[in-house]
């Protein structure tokens, strides 16, 4: 029996890619310079900085933070992020006794225009499988220990709602502008798989 | 369907490998796989987002799981743009020089269309379960959740059905809400009190838990 992953005779996906783009290119169906355009906001404005920024300014700005709590698309709006790609978001706020974390079980759905295109871990199997059903163990595995006392909420994006987890703000940033907040500030913190630390 | 990629809570997968400095693409192909769905979706508006998830679902699961991300993408672009009669297998197969695999057919045209209710049927609070409503076609439902209960905890906006909108057909617009289940009431012993999981669920997926 023929191993399905493997078709003998399959064109190297790269060859596959080429063979689509050439034949709809022939049949005029892809403007000029389209391809090109449409995807270099993926490489610059959709971009896990935009989200950074969003936790950077709650973390100094308690007015900021509520708003953003309460209506997320609004908030982000105040910053200039659009959020194109996300008609409901809803922030969550990580806290000393509840912490939170993102997955899509079913695809890889994400808000680009706060955390950028997924990474691959996110869209890995693993990850899509364990999240639900594993939290603890599979955020350990992570690097992320969860004390016991610390409730776990996983969010499964299995809708058209996006989420983006709010991190503590890590001790030992009194102070800091802005600008140093937001340079700490990962895409995984705000996914919910680490914090965010210093140095 | 209870395909492949509805992936929440199986078993047997190993440990999450974290690429430091990952690139937006690794490969020149995936931007241009990436670039060809927005093409598919927004310039020739061939297909729906939601025809999009269940071409991807309609993968054969061993390709599925072998398949890098972008690999599932352009598999699912050009199986619906061969469907739609934009381009023929033919000519991909004859440009690529080798096979291109392509998704299966769907073996359903879809749920048909419930009437749209008037208003939310349900509040923040309220008790509810979830519907056994499979299907061989698309859903978003997670099979974890099938005829679990759990509370309402945000009612979200209204969104086209994907169950019949990733036919192609005519969708209406329903309620959608996060709904939080217990781990416990979805791993049994395995489920630690107080953790939960919060599910993003359409409104006829659900009933009141009586």
């Amino acid at each position: 029996m023929s191993d399905p992953r493997q078709p003998k005779t399959a064109a190297p996906i790269a060859a596959r890619v080429d063979a689509l783009e050439g034949a709809l290119t022939d049949a005029g169906l892809v403007p000029e310079g389209y391809l090109d355009e449409a995807t270099a906001p993926a490489e610059d404005a959709l971009s896990p900085r935009n989200g950074a920024r969003v936790v950077a300014r709650a973390w100094t700005d308690p007015a900021y933070r509520a708003r953003l709590l309460g209506d997320g698309a609004r908030a982000c709006a105040e910053l200039g992020y659009g959020l194109p790609y996300e008609e409901s978001i809803v922030i969550l706020e990580n806290t000393e006794t509840v912490h939170h974390a993102i997955v899509c079980t079913q695809c890889s759905c994400t808000a680009w225009s706060l955390l950028g295109l997924p990474p691959d871990w996110y869209k890995s199997p693993e990850y899509r499988a364990r999240l639900v059903r594993e939290p603890r163990a599979l955020l350990r595995e992570m690097g992320l220990d969860l004390p016991e006392s610390v409730r776990v909420k996983i969010w499964d994006t299995s809708g058209e709602t996006r989420y983006m987890v709010l991190p503590l703000r890590p001790a030992g940033t009194e102070g800091w502008s802005e600008e140093q907040l937001a340079a700490i500030v990962t895409r995984e913190a705000m996914i919910g798989v680490a914090r965010v630390t210093v140095g | 369907m209870d395909g492949i990629h509805d992936l929440g809570g199986m078993n047997g997968f190993g440990a999450v490998e974290v690429e430091r400095n990952e690139p937006v693409f690794h490969e020149r192909w995936e931007r241009r796989a990436f670039g060809l769905n927005l093409l598919g979706l927004a310039v020739l508006r061939a297909y729906n987002i939601h025809e999009y998830r269940h071409a991807v679902e309609r993968l054969e699961p061993a390709h599925y799981l072998a398949a890098s991300y972008y690999e599932r993408w352009f598999t699912a672009v050009a199986s619906l743009l061969v469907e739609k009669g934009v381009v023929t297998r033919a000519e991909l197969e004859r440009r690529a020089g080798g096979r291109v695999p392509l998704a299966r057919p769907s073996v359903t045209v879809g749920a048909p269309a419930p009437r749209p209710e008037a208003a939310a049927r349900f509040a923040v609070g309220d008790r509810v379960r979830v519907r056994d409503g499979r299907t061989q076609g698309h859903t978003r439902a997670p099979r974890y959740v099938r005829g679990k209960r759990g509370v309402v905890v945000r009612v979200a906006p209204s969104f086209l059905l994907p169950d019949v909108a990733g036919h192609g057909a005519r969708a209406p617009h329903e309620q959608t809400y996060q709904v939080e289940f217990a781990a416990s009431a979805l791993w049994a012993n395995e489920g630690r009190p107080g953790d939960t999981v919060v599910v993003d669920l359409w409104e006829s997926y659900l009933e009141t838990d009586a």
